[in-house]
């Protein structure tokens, strides 16, 4: 039997040239999934440095033979921006990164974030055939692989030019959703105006998720990358404030929303308004928008020796591990329910405990203590057991009589969710929301007002990038459509069979 | 960018700076802010809208130099640019359609209160402002407010116009009756007294509340103020709010959480700053 292993030790280039076989299944199923380089954990507790490295173009070229190419590849299904998972893997296999790259492009706009945030274990990793028996492929650390050696090899894409159609399209919000329809409409030859309310674009690639997770220079590459290719982004510009959503209409063919859920939610339990107790929202924007991390940065912080975060979604994580960099000796995450029911990503869980962050469970937060100053003293507690499923299916969590306690804390961050943001849909009258703020839209993603249409959190409510993201490839596609003037006839028919 | 097109000091610590900045100028009202950011790796901090040029696209920020971010503001010249300016912010004042106004401004606040008192005498209301500082150098905007009304000059010295405090000309308004609303604008205590002051004579007063803020437009909370011991956002749901419900206390709390850290910052640059000349 012809030895397989000598094919380890070839390069990207080598490969290439070589021209390789493709390696046999058998010998596909023995390779183990390659475990992702990270910053040493008590290290990386203390900085912002990124906690995952990569992998090197070693790691990522055996682990692209793990793949076995499935005629029928669930991968893509699982996918909510639909990659061609199998073929940039085999690309990349057979040496040709750049083609890999070109292909992940194709379908992917931000593939530097996905290949980061993705909770790849249960989308595209979880249905990968090589789950049922072992470990699934690591599709998003080859994604980061691919898309990380396009942002270092730049000079080497061409850049399209598509005709332009002389079509103009406003996308309201540089976040996940915003940016991936920018690049999408470009590629189609839209002309693509981005509005942002910060001074900066991303939003919550750069206001929210921590540097450690996703360094904000590689945000910054793809958001280039779309300048590059002829996005315009305003900045500054509030819609509902600066311009309202009506004005844009007439001076745009088409709209998309995509502005997120802007609003923190609150515990409403007495002595919140304390000093030392944060939004999650401006914990992380102050941090990482305004770069408070960075103590020649003008924006100040507090650093909290004792801090509770209060929730247990990934904004927690993210919370309570950013606290811990900051010089806190004991950063807790206080979530009501069981680790069982934690909506954090378990690789953000298992981070956040090497890094020497403590976890109280069944724990819900009824009062924030203070002391004579009005500093922030302690968050009185008491402790949860899980009755009876609620609406979401999850058990619900309550309160044990007389298990009251003070856990002693100088900071609290809540981090139990956001709601929308009314300041642009109070000013569209004709932009039809649901009870919560939400807007309502079509099979289509097309909102109430002709043209525009809407994805992301302020459809959703809190999600994630990815879903952000997939809504708004499609939102794109919609667009187009529209532009064309091949969406209006279906609608119509849409709209007179709801009617009958 | 927003260039600088004239800048004049207005009282030892308080700047006028007339900036660019045509969409704002066109759409903002009386009572309406911005969230300006320096430059690169400055902070966002909220400021007044004094007054606008349409015509000229200018707007004109009246900046109080208090920490290092003010003081970098400050130091800007004609022809320098401001990177980011946000808004309008906030909403507009409601405004009166008939009667009598009392204005009330203590410091940089009165730069604060005149776009108020101004669109106010434009609408035929009566109105009476009442201003304050130290002493005569310290008092801004009166040839301004003059413009709008009666203007009563009060300084802590007596150096100029009436000796003492804003709350006792306020007070003798009062007595003399006839007062459909205030608006107290200034330093957290002056306004606490101002509404505690009218209180007992059942008079509406208005404030405008400085607090903290990153955004400016509800995403970080970090300006809630208790408002009728109900939490608000001072950046969407103000800044004005009725100045009876307000819990100033609470409010003057919350504004000393980043005290230490501006003072070292402030003494870090001021140090800088020392050198460089």
């Amino acid at each position: 039997m012809s030895d397989f292993s000598d094919r380890t030790d070839l390069t990207l280039a080598d490969r290439l040239a070589a021209h390789l076989e493709p390696l046999p299944k058998k010998e596909r199923m023995r390779i183990d999934r390659g475990s992702m380089p990270e910053q040493e954990a008590l290290a990386r507790a203390h900085n912002f440095a990124e906690v995952n490295l990569g992998y090197s173009e070693q790691l990522a070229i055996i682990e692209a033979d793990r793949c076995l190419q499935c005629p029928k590849p669930y991968c893509i299904e699982g996918c909510p921006v639909a990659v061609n998972i199998p073929n940039f893997i085999r690309l990349l296999g057979e040496g040709n990164v750049k083609a890999a790259a070109d292909s992940l492009l194709g379908d992917n706009a931000l593939p530097c974030v996905t290949g980061r945030v993705c909770p790849q274990e249960t989308q595209c990793e979880q249905v990968c055939l090589r789950a049922k028996t072992g470990k699934p492929v690591a599709i998003g650390y080859l994604e980061r692989f691919v898309a990380d050696w396009a942002i270092d090899h730049r000079d080497v894409f061409e850049a399209a030019h598509p005709a332009p159609t002389g079509k103009k399209v406003a996308i309201v919000g540089s976040g996940p959703a915003g940016l991936t329809a920018a690049g999408e409409l470009t590629k189609r030859g839209h002309s693509v105006t981005i509005f942002e309310a910060f001074h900066a674009a991303g939003g919550v690639l750069i206001y929210g998720i921590p540097e450690f997770r996703l360094p904000k220079d590689i945000v910054q590459k793809e958001v280039d990358r779309l300048v590059a290719d002829g996005v315009e982004i305003r900045p500054n510009s509030i819609i509902g404030k600066t311009y309202t959503l009506p004005e844009l209409r007439e001076q745009f063919d088409a709209i998309f929303v995509a502005v997120g859920a802007g609003l923190p939610v609150f515990m409403n339990v007495p002595g919140e308004n304390f000093k030392g107790v944060y939004s999650a929202n401006e914990y992380l924007t102050r941090v990482n928008l305004m770069g408070a991390y960075n103590p020649d940065s003008d924006t100040p912080i507090l650093h909290g020796k004792r801090v509770a975060v209060v929730g247990g979604g990934n904004v927690a994580m993210d919370s309570v591990r950013t606290a811990r960099r900051l010089g806190a000796a004991e950063s807790v995450c206080v979530y009501r329910r069981s680790r069982d029911e934690l909506p954090a990503r378990r690789e953000e869980v298992h981070h956040a405990e090497q890094e020497g962050v403590r976890f109280e469970f069944l724990t819900a937060p009824v009062e924030v203590l203070a002391d004579d100053k009005g500093w922030v003293s302690g968050l009185k507690c008491v402790r949860m057991e899980l009755g009876e499923p609620d609406a979401s299916g999850r058990r619900r969590p309550v309160e044990i009589p007389g298990s009251g306690f003070v856990f002693e804390c100088d900071m609290v961050v809540v981090a139990i969710g956001t709601r929308s943001n009314p300041l642009l849909t109070s000013t569209s009258p004709d932009l039809r929301v649901n009870k919560w703020g939400y807007i309502e839209i079509d099979d289509n993603l097309q909102t109430s007002m002709d043209g525009v249409f809407a994805g992301g959190d302020i459809v959703r409510g809190a999600a994630t990038v990815i879903l952000a993201m997939g809504d708004g490839k499609k939102a794109a596609s919609n667009i187009d459509a529209y532009l064309r003037g091949e969406f209006g006839a279906a609608r119509t028919e849409m709209a007179v069979a709801v009617s009958e | 960018m927003h260039p600088i097109v004239s800048k004049s000091q207005l009282s030892p610590n308080v700047t006028r700076l007339v900036v660019e900045a045509p969409r704002i100028a066109e759409i903002r009202q009386p009572g309406q802010f911005v969230i300006v950011r320096r430059g690169p790796g400055a902070e966002r901090i909220p400021l007044t809208i004094a007054d606008v040029d349409r015509a000229a696209g200018t707007i004109t920020l009246v900046i109080q130099a208090m920490g290092k971010s003010t003081h970098e503001l400050t130091a800007l010249q004609v022809g320098d640019a401001i990177t980011d300016i946000a808004g309008p912010l906030g909403n507009p004042t409601e405004l009166l359609d008939s009667g009598h106004a009392v204005c009330v401004g203590g410091g940089v606040g009165t730069a604060v209160v005149y776009p108020i008192a101004q669109a106010l005498a434009a609408r035929g209301v009566k109105v009476t402002s009442v201003i304050g500082g130290r002493s005569k150098e310290w008092v801004i905007y009166e040839d301004e407010l003059r413009a709008a009304g009666d203007v009563v000059v009060c300084t802590d010295d007596g150096s100029y116009g009436r000796h003492g405090f804003v709350t006792e000309a306020l007070k003798d308004l009062c007595e003399a009756g006839g007062i459909d609303e205030v608006f107290a604008v200034g330093p957290v205590p002056m306004m606490r007294a101002c509404s505690e002051l009218t209180r007992p004579y059942g008079v509406k007063t208005t404030v405008s509340l400085n607090a903290i803020m990153v955004d400016g437009t509800g995403m970080c909370g970090g300006c809630r103020v208790a408002i009728d011991a109900k939490t608000q956002y001072a950046c969407v749901d103000g800044p004005e709010f009725d100045g009876h419900k307000v819990d100033f206390r609470q409010l003057a709390d919350r504004l000393t959480t980043y005290r230490e850290f501006e003072q070292a910052a402030l003494e870090r640059w001021q140090a800088a700053h020392a050198e460089a000349h």
